[in-house]
């Protein structure tokens, strides 16, 4: 990829140098081991949402349906636990497969169909909310050794910080992102149907199949997200993660990801991911601030990273102008 | 001469729409490495044929051998595997991906189950050294020129396919340096024993390329040539069917009528500079000038596209302010504008709705125009026009493009303006409906309707018009009228400036 493609994952990635530079030098505390591994775990469910989040808005798309899945995914995974024996690595396999199935059917509609993929989603997300609602409208606790033992699994750092298997899971749900976006037919095809999808299928990416696949990939990363989530809070809520889909599309924003599609990378969405978490963890170390001013900034954020890339986009045509101009000329 | 086995040779290929023939028993056969021009007027069936040759259409009868081999192609991409590859004037690929990646779509070098990214960057450079170009395929494809990236594209439609190549107005965007480089890629090609069929609308670049050309009228082959024996004259004539008459001498008019418009010191800021313009009834005033001398911006200006910030204008004697085009359309004005594809048709809509699009907004979307009037209108512009279709009922972008353009104007008299300015009306049109809304602007100008043509063409505007306005530097450097009309003297009015 080019340098134009990538200043924005640069910017990003600057953004949240700065951000980071500037807040450990206000509070030197923020810099230890003890907040980055906090940062990687309050953040990996959100994470690995966003991951999925990044293929499908690479793709053009959008997904709205992922916060009601991962609550979903929570409540199912609690009562079925409470209500049977089976072994809870069973049941995460079981909610993956409904939960990626449930994307693909998503995909399948939007494909075949040839809905928006706003109004699929849309439905999707009522729909899973609903389930979830039907399963149990009460916060189910999740007790189950298997889980005490997967939470009390961590490497301390010196310093202090607890570096705990979601984190792990998240940072190793990127670096497969990244393979699939930049090493395979299938992440070339997602990149292609973003540009434009009837040129792509003109140029004879299967259409029908990438589109299901991204969506499967977004459901299943939700239903990761939500297995994390029970980890993260020992139980299952119908009522939690009202509006996860939105953060997890800012995420994918500040990284840098064009909303039209096409362009951007997972790495951008995970320091968009990255910066979100600091400007909460800012707000902890400050004690004064309400919490609402972290919508604040991520809306404020958001607003400068789209002018950025419309910035951007007149700066390439302007430049492409000049080129032919120039071409012309010689 | 003994000509080898065709690569493709289509034979008896029928094409039947609702209510029309598109085509009917054509025949093409090209052999190896020759250019193969196809030629007709818009609505002569090139596209058509095209497309049934590379399955987007199913054909209704006729066969298709690929090297002697029966073919039947159910997609482009079908096509394209059995060996016919297809470049169009808009480019076909993502600007979104690097040239490398472009080019390698779909069948991309792996190494351990995993896209190989450095040998596909090898790879592509060194395929592309084959076309002449020395580009970094590492780039995206969107920061390079329209020549590039089609020759980036006919690299891509050859490599898939090998046998045959099918441009289809490949030239339309490029400008004369492109164009060469283009030829050149063709050349190579040519020598590689590739059969090129190649659609234009540019006769001058048949003849600098082409072995041999076929040309279709309505439908059917009414001849295959070859180039090295005809001349321009001769296959301009099968297109049309008729001799072309030579519309570029200027002929007497009738004598205009009272005066319509007049505008004092009219002029935008940093658009066009002020200038004086009066207009009559039965005029067609000609804006002459090179690309960028100020004719769209003229014609702008007079429609209040850009709201005029200097002078005055008096239309039949009384003052009035025109700071947008709907003012302008009240005042019975009306604009066909430069580019009807962004401009001016709305593709999906029907032919009929396209028509009376203008005279509706003037009365208001509350007062609908009742289908049968509707109708009547529509139906009587097609026949005034000519307008070539099946139904009033299809949508306009399945018509060719003179058709469209010629429906445009329908929508525009429709309206029955009192001032109607065309901004290039006939660019990107064939020779024929060309010498159709020629003789249609002198035919409205008869009527005694008043004119402002902005043309590219001083032969065109030379034939209709009354009086001339030369434009230069978004100025008004000179006005010609009657027997003064003549290119030479346009030209002279243009440059009389650099001596100053």
């Amino acid at each position: 990829m080019s340098q134009s493609t990538k200043l924005p994952l640069y910017i990003t990635l600057a953004t949240f140098v700065l951000a980071f530079v500037l807040c450990a030098a206000q509070y030197p505390a923020m810099a230890s081991t003890r907040v980055v591994a906090n940062l990687l775990t309050d953040n990996a469910f959100l994470g690995i949402t966003a991951v999925g989040m990044t293929f499908v808005i690479l793709s053009g798309g959008i997904d709205l349906s992922v916060g009601s899945v991962i609550a979903f995914t929570g409540v199912f995974l609690a009562v079925i636990l409470r209500e049977t024996s089976i072994h809870p690595l069973v049941a995460f396999a079981l909610v993956l497969l409904i939960t990626t199935g449930f994307g693909a059917a998503m995909g399948g509609i939007i494909h075949y169909l040839e809905m928006p993929p706003f109004i699929v989603t849309l439905a999707g997300m009522f729909l899973m909310r609903g389930l979830a609602y039907v399963l149990s409208t009460e916060s189910v606790p999740i007790t189950h050794e298997f889980y005490d033992w997967l939470q009390s699994l961590y490497w301390k750092a010196p310093g202090g910080g607890r570096f705990r298997l979601t984190g792990a899971l998240m940072l190793l749900t990127y670096v497969a992102a990244m393979i699939v976006l930049h090493r395979t037919r299938f992440g070339q095809n997602v990149y292609a149907i973003g540009g434009s999808a009837q040129t792509a299928q003109l140029m004879g990416v299967p259409r029908a199949r990438t589109t299901i696949g991204i969506y499967a990939v977004s459901g299943g990363l939700a239903g990761l997200a939500g297995i994390v989530y029970t980890l993260y809070t020992s139980a299952g809520y119908s009522l939690a993660t009202v509006g996860v889909e939105l953060d997890a599309i800012a995420a994918v924003v500040i990284g840098g990801t064009l909303l039209t599609g096409g362009s951007g990378f997972v790495a951008g969405t995970f320091f968009g991911i990255l910066i979100m978490g600091l400007i909460q963890t800012y707000i902890v170390f400050d004690g004064t601030l309400s919490s609402w001013w972290t919508k604040i900034v991520i809306g404020g954020l958001l607003f400068a990273f789209i002018m950025l890339q419309k910035g951007l986009g007149w700066a390439t045509t302007a430049r492409i102008r000049l080129l032919t101009a120039s071409d012309a000329r010689s | 001469m003994a000509m080898p086995e065709p690569v493709l040779h289509a034979r008896g290929i029928s094409k039947f729409f609702p209510g029309a023939i598109a085509l009917d028993d054509v025949e093409l056969a090209l052999y190896p490495g020759e250019v193969h021009a196809l030629l007709g007027e818009n609505g002569a069936g090139k596209s058509t044929l095209i497309k049934c040759l590379t399955g987007a259409y199913t054909r209704d009868g006729g066969t298709i051998a690929l090297s002697g081999v029966e073919i039947d192609p159910r997609d482009p991409l079908d096509s394209q595997a059995l060996g016919i590859g297809t470049v169009y004037q808009e480019v076909n690929l993502l600007p979104n991906l690097t040239v490398a990646e472009n080019l390698f779509l779909g069948r991309q070098p792996m190494r351990w189950g995993m896209v190989d990214h450095r040998r596909m960057k090898r790879e592509a450079r060194e395929v592309l050294r084959d076309y002449g170009l020395d580009i970094d395929p590492g780039r995206l494809l969107d920061s390079y020129s329209i020549a590039i990236q089609q020759i980036v594209a006919i690299a891509r439609a050859v490599e898939l396919s090998g046998k045959v190549l099918i441009l289809d107005e490949p030239t339309a965007s490029l400008d004369h340096d492109e164009v060469k480089l283009l030829f050149s890629v063709i050349e190579r090609l040519k020598g590689r024993g590739l059969a090129i069929v190649f659609i234009t609308h540019f006769l001058d670049q048949v003849f600098a390329i082409s072995d041999r050309a076929t040309i279709l009228r309505n439908g059917r082959v009414v001849g295959t040539r070859r180039l090295a024996d005809v001349s321009q004259t001769e296959i301009v004539t099968l297109m049309l069917g008729r001799q072309l008459e030579a519309a570029t001498h200027h002929r007497a008019h009738s004598e205009p009528g009272e005066l319509l418009l007049s505008l004092k010191g009219f002029g935008k800021g940093g658009s066009i500079e002020p200038f004086d313009m009066e207009i009559r009834e039965g005029e067609v005033v000609g804006l002459a000038g090179l690309l960028g001398s100020g004719r769209s911006e003229t014609a702008n200006v007079v429609f209040g596209v850009v709201a005029a910030d200097q002078g005055t204008a008096e239309l039949r004697g009384r003052g009035l302010r025109i700071t947008n085009p709907r003012e302008a359309i009240r005042n019975r004005f009306a604009l066909c504008p430069e580019d009807r594809k962004t401009d001016g048709i709305v593709g999906d809509l029907s032919v009929r709705e396209n028509i009376i699009l203008s005279l509706q907004a003037r009365q208001g979307w509350h007062r609908p125009i009742p289908r049968a009037k509707a109708e009547e209108i529509a139906q009587h512009y097609v026949k005034a026009l000519d307008i070539r279709l099946a139904s009033l009922d299809m949508p306009i972008r399945l018509l060719s493009g003179g058709n469209q353009q010629k429906a445009l104007l329908a929508r525009w008299l429709a309206t029955e303006p009192e001032l109607l300015i065309l901004d290039e009306p006939t660019r990107g049109i064939d020779v024929g409906a060309h010498a159709e809304i020629i003789a249609l602007i002198e035919d409205l100008r008869e009527k005694g309707m008043a004119l402002i043509v902005a043309s590219s063409e001083m032969e065109e505007l030379v034939a209709y018009s009354s009086r001339i306005v030369v434009l230069r530097d978004r100025r008004q450097v000179g006005e010609l009228s009657g027997a003064e009309i003549s290119t030479k003297a346009i030209v002279e009015a243009i440059a009389a400036e650099d001596a100053a």
